[in-house]
């Protein structure tokens, strides 16, 4: 288990504010979404938080109480590409984490990966190439890999948006599922509503220009989420509270 | 069952064609169309090249031991050029000019330098196999590793690899495509090469036969020798293709579908 604090960010590209004073922070245990839509800077905050970029100010992010800005290799993420090296069996894939991170040796690597296929609903995969997998599937195995890579924080930007509707419903309820069992505070990427209040406890919505902290919302939905709690009034309240949100600015 | 049919035509394709070719060339020669001084039959080049059959495997040998370490010592300077310029801007831009250069060399004038340069022996040829052979695997090497998609570089940066298991993981394995259609190209250039090379000074190979056949109008032994440097060829490019099995099990693809 993890948490993460993110205090002050502000980046600039070629003199244009793209984000500005950012801060938010990830508790143990927690889903957090942040919601905000195309273009307004998530990426750009993603990328701050993976520590791939600095933020213009001197603004920190902190995993576990350790000052990571700036430093790749700390956070461990998931983009909507699954980014699965298509020269690796799925289980090479998934231990990549393992042997590259924690410098492990191949077998010990395969081994301890191994034994996680069963509850990731990947068994059967481990020997499959990549390309042998279907989109749903893909996007676990790159789960479990962030997963192995991280240290009880994992970034997810837009995982599963690259998906049909159907399979995206389905891997939602996948997803809220494996989060019980696995202990991993997720901070959340997201431009899709239903399913930021689907899976999170909280939302940030991060909007305007520059991007700013606009609004935190508090989901109190009954977890695990219900079948159907989509349809309920009260996830519908949230939905048009967002929206009207969003709208304002 | 048109699937059935397309699959039987595209595999009968080249069989035909190569079959037409050869009996077209048959109704000519043996037809009298063409004169037997100008092109011998295939029955004549077949004569020839079970008469000399000894002579002929005892030359290739020759010849194909110098296309081969001409190939890998080819491929490894490929190697080392190619990382080195990926790694370092500078060196791409300083080099890659010098490098277009050398191919527009043509390979004829610059054999008779090298056996100036360093005398009648097997040197010269490998050096000659080396300089016609790097280049198709330097560039192809280098498309590889630059058209390595950026976010699975960061993906391993975000594990804390660096170069190295960047390399290892990432870029050295997505450029294997690219590097085995580069050192197919080699392979084939790799023989005729060590040929050119034989023709212009030696005592061994392929070429040194060639010329010598030439020297004595003996058209069916000529035609005898170019078929065996086709086959020759074909075999080292077979070797490529089989590597490349082997290295790159992922691409096996419709075989593990089926199991």
């Amino acid at each position: 288990m993890g948490y993460l604090n993110a205090e002050n960010i502000t980046r600039s590209f070629d003199g244009v504010r793209i984000i500005e004073n950012v801060s938010i922070h990830l508790n143990e245990g927690e889903i957090v979404s942040l919601l905000g839509v195309s273009g307004g800077g998530k990426t750009t905050l993603f990328n701050i938080l993976s520590g791939l970029d600095t933020p213009d100010n001197d603004g920190k992010v902190m995993l576990n109480g350790k000052d990571i800005t700036g430093k790749p290799g700390e956070i461990s993420y998931m983009l909507q590409k699954d980014l699965l090296q298509p020269h690796y069996t799925v289980l090479d894939n998934v231990a990549l984490p393992l042997i590259v991170k924690n410098g492990m040796k191949k077998k010990d690597a395969r081994k301890k990966a191994e034994g996680y296929f069963a509850s990731f609903g990947l068994d059967g995969a481990q020997k499959k190439y990549p390309h042998q997998l279907s989109g749903g599937m893909k996007q676990r195995a790159a789960l479990l890999r962030t997963y192995l890579a991280s240290e009880g924080v994992a970034l997810l930007d837009e995982p599963f948006s690259a998906l049909d509707t159907i399979t995206r419903s389905s891997i939602h309820k996948w997803y809220l599922d494996i989060m019980k069992e696995i202990k991993l505070s997720t901070l959340f990427v997201t431009h899709d509503i239903e399913e930021a209040i689907l899976l999170s406890d909280r939302i940030y919505i991060l909007s305007g220009k520059p991007g700013k902290i606009s609004d935190e919302i508090i989901i109190d939905l009954p977890k695990p989420r219900p079948e159907n709690v989509t349809m309920s009034e009260a996830f519908l309240q949230y939905k048009r509270m967002i929206i009207e949100k969003i709208g304002q600015i | 069952m048109t699937e059935k049919y397309r699959n039987i035509i595209n595999k009968a394709a080249p069989a035909v064609s190569v079959t037409a070719v050869l009996l077209i060339w048959l109704f000519m020669s043996e037809g009298g169309i063409i004169p037997a001084y100008m092109l011998p039959s295939p029955i004549e080049v077949i004569r020839a090249f079970i008469g000399d059959f000894t002579i002929l495997m005892k030359h290739s040998a020759v010849t194909l031991q110098e296309a081969i370490y001409g190939l890998l010592a080819g491929t490894a300077l490929a190697f080392v050029i190619a990382v080195l310029m990926d790694r370092f801007e500078f060196l791409y831009k300083a080099l890659y000019p010098i490098l277009v250069i050398t191919q527009t060399i043509p390979t004829i004038a610059i054999a008779p330098l090298l056996v100036l340069w360093m005398g009648f022996s097997m040197a010269p040829k490998i050096t000659l196999v080396i300089l016609t052979t790097f280049f198709p695997i330097t560039i192809s090497l280098l498309d590889g590793f630059r058209s390595v998609d950026p976010d699975s570089v960061n993906l391993i940066r975000s594990m804390g690899g660096g170069r190295l298991q960047v390399f290892r993981h990432v870029k050295f394995p997505s450029a294997l495509e690219q590097f085995f259609s580069g050192l197919k190209v080699s392979a084939s250039y790799a023989v005729v090469g060590a040929v050119i090379s034989e023709w212009l000074g030696g005592f061994e190979g392929l070429g040194v036969y060639m010329t010598r056949v030439k020297k004595a109008y003996a058209f069916d032994k000529m035609f005898a020798v170019i078929i065996l440097i086709c086959i020759v060829s074909l075999g080292l490019m077979a070797l490529v293709a089989l590597l490349k099995y082997i290295a790159m099990p992922h691409k096996r693809k419709n075989k593990q579908e089926n199991n």
